[in-house]
């Protein structure tokens, strides 16, 4: 039983993260603009390329 | 009600320039166009480069392009770069309302997590609970503790979630009335307190999860709609935010500067150039101009106006540039007049009781008489308290609406999607049920159902190609109609232009004039506006007629709305002959002519208390009082600010088509939605009963919950598939 008491609250605590990981998202503006992201990724940019 | 000319070229976007609090000026465009990855990188390349730009980034979901830059900027240099590479822009001004109004989307996402993250995790510890009802082996001790652990992260989440319901409510039941989420509140609270007792109590039946899930759904369903809403409100917003609010103020010095139309006063004198609007009441000081009153009184004529005469806010200077001394403030003028007939009519429409809260007011006493009965009954029938209260909450938790709360979101989003993509902006959800409610079209001439551009009609090429050199020198709506006609050519040489009367100037050398029949030299005295004159010095006078043409699928949409049962009308401001030739052409018997905007919206109140659901389709600001005064307003996208505010829907492109497949689609939402009540009825005529007789347990519950929202909103769904095929 007392596995339960380490795993239970362990649990919860992954869920708060990934709520909290989700908060930061939203707030640095991460869905904005999916479009252009998904866009950039694609624009070669020479300075980028590896010597 | 408007002809609409294209406005004049090189304008003046200094205006739109921000200061940002680090000291950097920033410009906001609108690109059009920019869909790859290609174009985003052309674009942010080329405008980066220009001089004094800091950075440019554009954002490709929305097509908004924001520019810094290091100390003074030049927008039009901005623009003009956008256009070279094929891309059109315009300089807006966005404002703070769209950024408050990003805050609440922000909070209801943020609220749509907590519940998920809630549901999740109080679910987690209810699973053991729940495979104890089926005579597993747990405990009172562990099960109670469970219990404690879903109390623990599902009550927080509730409360925390479950905000945007009990403010609603609460503001509901100050006004006296239940909207919806009274019922959702205090399911909720009343769910939340009981399992705590239960807890306690080291019970059985706590249903926590149930509480936090009940949340998630209907938040799906909260933030649906509130998407719909912002999508619709930042498109309206761009388009508003394009009309810059300045004026050109003559200075004591003589110099020109540009000013925010708030800060014009009394008296002050402004130059209106050819193609701007008159930004407040004025009367003439200097120059000879006409004046197109269209969008103020519906009347297509241009009017000629000397100093001495008043030219009100709102009215399209055409030829001449003219000097304007302020009669009035900006909010004084005839245009904040209509603005406030326009607030008056929306107000009426905001006692509107939408199809969620007329359901809501024959389930909420429905449903509570029903668990009050449970409790009463149940102790009677020799129950216990206790137990006669768990079935009454269980009562309550199994009825919560939650597939009320999604069975309309769920269908607007996706009827509104389906119009979208077919060109129409649907502004609420609550506009989609009004216009499925419509049985009368009323539609407005100028604009609406003509084109709103002045055409020429019958004119062999051979005259028109001899007039053209002249006509592409004149700035003249009607001139430009004529060099349109003609194409690409030669420019006359030597050309004047006489305010209010033609163009003169030499065409292979021989001198010409196009203009007014008495500036040419014409016979005829007839004077009429919606024609022109041309002839070479000595020689026969031809004549060109312009008329303002029918939209092409002008007819084709009449038959259509008759053929679904509505009657059509014209309310025109125009003149009688070229309303009732409109109304011939359209096949439409029933028309009037030479309204001015308050008897447009008299005539609306005198068919609404008749009885007749109307809706309203114009474009001007003579219509914006209608619009707002209608039962459902559609307005298209070259209407004025003030007409796409009062509309309900804005649709665009060239045709009217939009206006049938709106209401075709607004009809089926209203079916749809209809059914995800019926569904939902059928449910609850199922569970309450096994509520009651004590059947449904937390597990039961929570599966019941999920399984009817999700048939609800497979359902709305479907609407989205009748429009593809």
């Amino acid at each position: 039983m007392n596995i339960f008491f380490l795993l239970a609250p362990f649990s919860v605590a992954l869920g708060l993260a990934a709520l909290g990981a989700f908060w930061w998202t939203l707030r640095s503006g991460q869905y904005d603009d999916p479009a252009g992201d998904a866009s950039r990724i694609l624009i070669d940019d020479p300075e980028d390329r590896p010597a | 009600m408007a002809l609409t000319y294209d406005l004049a070229p090189g304008a003046d976007f200094s205006a739109f320039l921000r200061k940002t609090p680090k000291g950097e000026t920033s410009l906001e465009l609108l690109v059009k166009g920019a869909r790859c990855a290609g174009c985003l990188a052309k674009i942010e390349k080329a405008v980066a480069q220009l001089p004094g730009v800091d950075t440019a980034r554009l954002n490709l979901t929305t097509g908004k392009l924001t520019v810094t830059y290091r100390g003074e900027g030049d927008p039009a240099a901005v623009v003009r770069t956008l256009d070279g590479l094929g891309y059109p822009a315009t300089p807006y001004d966005p404002g703070q309302a769209a950024l408050a109004h990003d805050a609440e989307g922000r909070r209801l996402t943020l609220a749509l997590a907590v519940a998920g993250f809630g549901a999740m995790n109080a679910m987690m510890f209810s699973v053991p609970v729940w495979a104890g009802l089926f005579g597993q082996e747990l405990g009172v001790g562990a099960r109670t503790m469970m219990m404690w652990a879903s109390a623990a992260v599902g009550a927080p989440c509730a409360i925390y979630a479950g905000r945007p319901f009990f403010e609603s409510a609460w503001r509901s039941l100050k006004r006296g009335r239940a909207n919806m989420d009274v019922p959702i509140s205090i399911g909720v609270i009343l769910t939340l307190v009981i399992s705590f007792v239960e807890t306690v109590l080291r019970g059985r039946d706590a249903y926590f999860d149930a509480a936090v899930s009940l949340l998630f759904l209907l938040l799906i369903g909260r933030w649906l709609d509130h998407q719909l809403r912002a999508k619709a409100k930042s498109a309206a917003a761009d388009l508003l935010a394009m009309q810059a609010p300045v004026a050109a103020v003559v200075g004591p010095d003589g110099l020109e500067r540009r000013t925010p139309l708030s800060e014009v006063a009394v008296g002050d004198v402004l130059i209106v150039r050819p193609g701007e609007r008159a930004p407040v009441d004025g009367e003439v000081v200097d120059g000879i101009s006409t004046l197109d009153n269209a969008l103020l009184t519906g009347e297509t004529r241009p009017v000629e106006i000397r100093p001495g005469g008043v030219m009100q806010a709102g009215a399209l200077n055409l030829t001449a540039a003219i000097r304007v001394r302020a009669l009035a403030r900006s909010e004084d003028s005839a245009v904040a007049a209509i603005a406030r007939l326009v607030e008056a009519g929306t107000q009426s429409k905001s006692l509107y009781v939408r199809l969620a809260d007329k359901a809501a007011a024959i389930y909420v006493p429905v449903v509570h008489t029903l668990a009050a009965v449970t409790f009463a009954g149940g102790w009677a029938l020799g129950l216990g308290p206790r137990e006669a209260l768990l079935r009454a909450v269980a009562v309550l938790i199994i009825t919560c609406p939650c597939a009320l709360g999604l069975a309309v979101p769920a269908v607007q989003i996706t009827a509104s999607g389906r119009l979208f993509r077919k060109g129409v902006l649907v502004k609420s959800g609550a506009a989609l049920e009004r216009l499925a409610e419509v049985d009368h079209v009323v539609l407005d001439k100028t604009g609406v159902l003509t084109e709103g551009r002045p055409k020429l009609i019958d004119a062999p090429a051979h005259l028109v190609a001899m007039a053209a050199p002249l006509a592409r020198a004149s700035a003249h709506p009607l001139a430009k109609a004529l060099a349109a006609e003609a194409g690409p050519g030669p420019m006359a040489e030597g050309v004047v232009e006489q305010a209010g009367q033609g163009v003169e100037g030499l065409i292979d050398g021989r001198r010409a004039r196009l203009g007014r029949a008495a500036y040419v030299g014409a016979p005829d005295g007839s004077a009429s506006e919606t024609e022109l004159w041309f002839g070479f010095e000595g020689d026969t006078k031809i004549r060109f007629r312009f008329s303002d043409q029918l939209r092409a699928d002008a007819a084709e949409t009449v038959a259509g709305l008759k053929q679904r049962g509505l009657t059509v009308e014209i309310l025109s401001g125009d003149l009688r002959g070229p309303v009732a030739k409109a109304a011939e052409d359209a096949g439409i018997d029933s028309w009037r002519s030479g309204l001015t905007p308050q008897e447009k919206a008299q005539a609306i109140e005198a068919l609404a208390a008749q009885g007749r659901k109307v809706l309203m389709v114009g474009d001007g600001l003579n219509d914006a009082a209608a619009l707002a005064k209608a039962h459902a307003a559609m307005a298209p996208g070259s209407a004025l600010e003030a007409s796409q505010n009062a509309a309900d829907l804005v649709f665009s492109g060239e045709g009217l088509g939009a206006i049938v497949e709106a209401v075709d689609v607004a009809r089926s939402a209203r079916g749809r939605a209809l059914e995800n009540f019926g569904f939902s009825a059928l449910y609850n005529i199922v569970a309450a009963p096994a509520a009651m007789a004590g059947l449904v347990n937390p597990l039961i519950a929570a599966l019941a919950m999920s399984g009817s929202s999700l048939v609800v909103t497979l359902n709305a769904l479907r609407l989205a598939r009748a429009g593809r095929s």
